[in-house]
C-alpha cells in the first residue's frame, strides 16, 4: 500500500473489462484517515483490499504512526459517531470508492487481564498484612499477635478465598470482549479495591474488634450465605464462558443449565452480580462491620449500573429476550 | 472552595438559574432545549427569591456593622437568613436532576454540599455541641480521661464564649459568598428573561478573581479555628470498641478537607479564568459587529 501526500487521487473509471481481472483498478477502495477533531489528513491508503477489516486498516495506520498502536485507535465513519468494530469489513460499510475514516486517540491502553490481576492481588495481600498485624498498623504491643475471636480467622479465610477465586477466574475462566481499557483505569480501580480492603481489614483485625451480637448462630448463617453465593457466582462465570468459544467475541442469550445455581438466569440478566452482592452481604453479617456494609453498598450500586447496561444491550440485540428477567434483583431492579 | 466551586459551576451554566446567556455564551453550535414555560417561570421566581435573600444578608451585614461600630462577630446578625438561603440552594441539585437546568448533578451537588457543610457542620456545630457534649455523653469520647474531667468542664462550658462563629474568618467567606451569590442569581434571572446586561456578565466573570481567594481563605481559616474545639469535644467522632466495628475522627476528616483544597482550588480558579477569556472576548467581538 503506498502512502502518498494527502491528496485525493481519483482513478479513471475507464478501466479494463470485468472479464480480465476480478477487481479492476478503479474498484479498489481507497481509505483516507482524518483526525476527528482537527480534520487533518493523517494517512491515505490506496488499493485497499475490499474485504479488508477495520483491524487490518488499523495495522496499516500504525505503520505510519507507530505511537498509535491499534488498541488505542478509534476509527469511525462520522467524527462524532460510534467507533467501528475491528471485525467490520470495509466493503460492507456505507462508503464510496474513497472511504473517509475519522481517527480518535483513545489514550494509552492497558490489557484487561493486567488490570484485573493487579486490582485483585492488592486486596489479597493487604488484608493479610492487617490479619498478621504487621508493625505500624496497631499499637506496638499487638505486633504479630493473633485475634482470639474465631470469626476473625474465618473472615480472613473467606476474604482471601474470594480474591484467590477472582485471580484464578481472570487467568482461566473469563473470556474478555475487549482486550484493553484506558490506562488511567488501573489507578482508579486499584485505589477503590485496595483502599476499601485496607479500610475493612483494619477494623476486622483490630485488637478492639467486637464479634457479632448473635454469636456463632449469626456467623454460621452468614458463612452459609457467603459460600452459596461464591458457588453461585462461579457457576455463572462458567456458564458465561461456555457460551462463547475460545478467541471469539460472539454474544448469546445465557440460559439456565443443569447446575441449579444457574437457574437464577430465569429471573435476572446478570446473576453473577446478584451472587456477588450476596457474598458481600454475607461477609458483612459475618463480621458485623460497618465498613464492609458500606463496601457492599457501593459495589451494589456500581454493579446495578453495569447490570442495567447489560440488560439494555441484551434487549436491543435479541428480539426474543425473556421478558421475565430483571437486570440484577429478581422482580425488583 | 465552596466559593470557588459555586462560581465555577456558575460559569458552566450551573446552579439554580439555568438558561444560557443568549448571545454572550461561547457555546457555539450546541443545541439547547431549554426549560419549558412553566419551568422557566418557576426558575425566574427561584432566582429572584435567592437574589433577594442574599441582598437581605448583605443589607443585614451593613446595618449590623453600622450599629455595632465594628466588624467583629457580625455573623450573629445574619445567621438565620444565611442558613436559610444557603441551605435552600439544595434545590438546585433537584433542578439539575429533573432536567430543567442543563448542568451536571454531580458538580452542582459538590458545590452546594460543600457550602452546606461549612455552614452547618463547621460554623453552626462548633458552638452548640460544646454544651450538649458535656451533658449528654452518649457519644464515645476519644480519650477516656475526659469523662472524669466532665464535672469541672460543665461549670466552665457555659462561660466558654469562644467559638468559631465569632471568628473574623467567618465574615471573610460570608462577604465573598454574599457578593458572588447576588451576582450569580441575578445573572440567571436576567438570562432566563433574555435580557442580560453586560455589567452583570462582566461582574460574574471578573469579580471572582478577588472573591474566590477571599472565600477560600475565609473557609480554610474557619475550619482551622474549629479544630481545637472538635478535638476537645470529640465532635461527631466515634471510637472503638463498638458494636459495628467502625470509627470516625472528625478532626482528621476536617484536616483532610483542608488538604483537598490544594488540588481542587487551583483547578477551579484557572477554569474560571479560562472561561472568562472565552466569554468576555466573545462578547467583545459581538459588539464589534453591531
Amino acid at each position: 500500500m503506498s502512502l502518498l501526500i494527502p491528496e485525493k487521487i481519483s482513478l479513471s473509471s475507464a478501466s479494463s473489462s470485468p472479464g480480465r481481472c476480478p477487481f479492476p483498478t478503479a474498484e479498489y477502495p481507497e481509505v483516507e484517515i482524518l483526525d476527528a477533531k482537527t480534520r487533518e489528513k493523517l494517512c491515505f491508503l490506496d488499493k485497499v483490499e475490499p474485504h479488508a477489516t477495520i483491524a487490518e486498516i488499523k495495522n496499516l495506520f500504525t505503520k505510519t504512526h507507530p505511537q498509535w498502536y491499534p488498541a488505542r485507535q478509534s476509527l469511525r465513519l462520522d467524527p462524532k459517531g460510534k467507533s467501528l468494530k475491528d471485525e467490520d469489513v470495509l466493503q460492507k460499510l456505507p462508503v464510496g470508492t474513497t472511504a473517509t475514516l475519522y481517527f480518535r486517540d483513545l489514550g494509552a491502553q492497558i490489557s484487561w487481564v493486567t488490570v484485573f490481576l493487579t486490582e485483585y492481588a492488592g486486596p489479597l495481600f493487604i488484608y493479610l498484612l492487617f490479619y498478621f498485624r504487621v508493625p505500624f498498623i496497631y499499637g506496638h504491643k499487638y505486633d504479630f499477635t493473633s485475634s482470639r475471636h474465631t470469626v476473625v480467622h474465618l473472615a480472613c479465610i473467606c476474604h482471601s478465598f474470594h480474591y484467590v477465586k477472582r485471580l484464578l477466574e481472570t487467568l482461566f475462566v473469563h473470556r474478555f470482549s475487549h482486550g484493553t481499557m484506558p490506562l488511567r483505569n488501573i489507578f482508579k480501580n486499584c485505589t477503590y479495591y485496595w483502599g476499601f480492603a485496607a479500610w475493612m481489614a483494619y477494623y476486622i483485625n483490630h485488637p478492639l474488634y467486637t464479634p457479632p451480637t448473635y454469636g456463632a448462630q449469626q456467623v454460621k448463617l452468614a458463612l452459609a450465605i457467603f459460600v452459596i453465593c461464591q458457588l453461585g457466582n462461579f457457576s455463572i462465570h462458567m456458564a458465561l464462558r461456555d457460551l462463547r468459544p475460545a478467541g471469539s467475541k460472539t454474544r448469546k442469550i445465557p440460559y439456565p443449565t443443569k447446575n441449579p445455581f444457574t437457574w437464577l438466569f430465569l429471573l435476572v440478566s446478570c446473576p453473577n452480580y446478584t451472587y456477588e452482592v450476596g457474598s458481600w452481604i454475607g461477609f458483612a453479617i459475618m463480621t458485623q462491620c460497618l465498613p464492609v456494609a458500606l463496601f457492599s453498598l457501593v459495589g451494589f450500586t456500581q454493579m446495578t449500573i453495569w447490570a442495567k447496561g447489560k440488560h439494555r444491550s441484551y434487549l436491543k440485540e435479541f428480539r426474543d429476550y425473556p421478558p421475565l428477567r430483571m437486570p440484577i434483583i429478581p422482580f425488583l431492579l | 472552595m465552596a466559593a470557588a466551586a459555586a462560581a465555577t459551576a456558575a460559569a458552566k451554566g450551573n446552579g439554580g438559574g439555568g438558561g444560557r446567556a443568549g448571545a454572550g455564551d461561547a457555546s457555539g453550535t450546541r443545541k439547547k432545549k431549554g426549560p419549558g414555560p412553566l419551568a422557566t417561570a418557576y426558575l425566574v421566581i427561584y432566582n429572584v427569591v435567592m437574589t433577594a435573600g442574599w441582598l437581605v444578608i448583605a443589607v443585614g451585614l451593613v446595618r449590623a456593622y453600622l450599629a455595632k461600630g465594628s466588624y467583629h462577630s457580625l455573623y450573629y446578625s445574619i445567621e438565620k437568613p444565611l442558613k436559610f438561603f444557603q441551605t435552600g440552594a439544595l434545590l438546585e441539585i433537584l433542578h439539575c436532576a429533573i432536567g430543567i437546568v442543563p448542568s451536571s448533578v454531580v458538580l452542582t451537588s459538590f458545590q452546594v454540599m460543600s457550602r452546606v457543610f461549612l455552614i452547618w457542620a463547621v460554623t453552626h456545630s462548633v458552638k452548640e455541641v460544646l454544651i450538649h457534649q458535656l451533658i449528654d455523653s452518649s457519644w464515645a469520647l476519644l480519650p477516656p480521661f475526659h469523662l472524669v474531667t466532665t464535672p469541672r468542664l460543665m461549670s466552665t462550658s457555659a462561660k466558654a464564649g469562644r467559638q468559631v462563629q465569632s471568628e473574623d474568618s467567618v465574615l471573610l467567606f460570608v462577604i465573598a459568598w454574599t457578593i458572588t451569590e447576588i451576582i450569580r442569581y441575578s445573572f440567571y434571572t436576567f438570562s432566563l428573561l433574555n435580557h442580560l446586561p453586560y455589567l452583570i456578565k462582566w461582574a460574574r466573570y471578573t469579580l471572582f478573581i478577588v472573591l474566590y481567594p477571599m472565600g477560600v481563605s475565609g473557609e480554610l481559616l474557619t475550619i482551622y479555628a474549629a479544630l481545637p474545639f472538635v478535638r476537645q469535644a470529640g465532635l461527631y467522632s466515634i471510637s472503638l470498641p463498638n458494636k459495628y466495628n467502625f470509627s470516625f475522627d472528625y478532626y482528621a476528616f476536617l484536616i483532610l478537607i483542608m488538604i483537598s483544597y490544594i488540588p481542587i482550588f487551583p483547578q477551579l480558579y484557572f477554569h474560571m479564568i479560562h472561561q472568562r477569556r472565552k466569554i468576555l472576548s466573545h462578547t467583545e467581538e459581538h459588539k464589534k459587529f453591531e
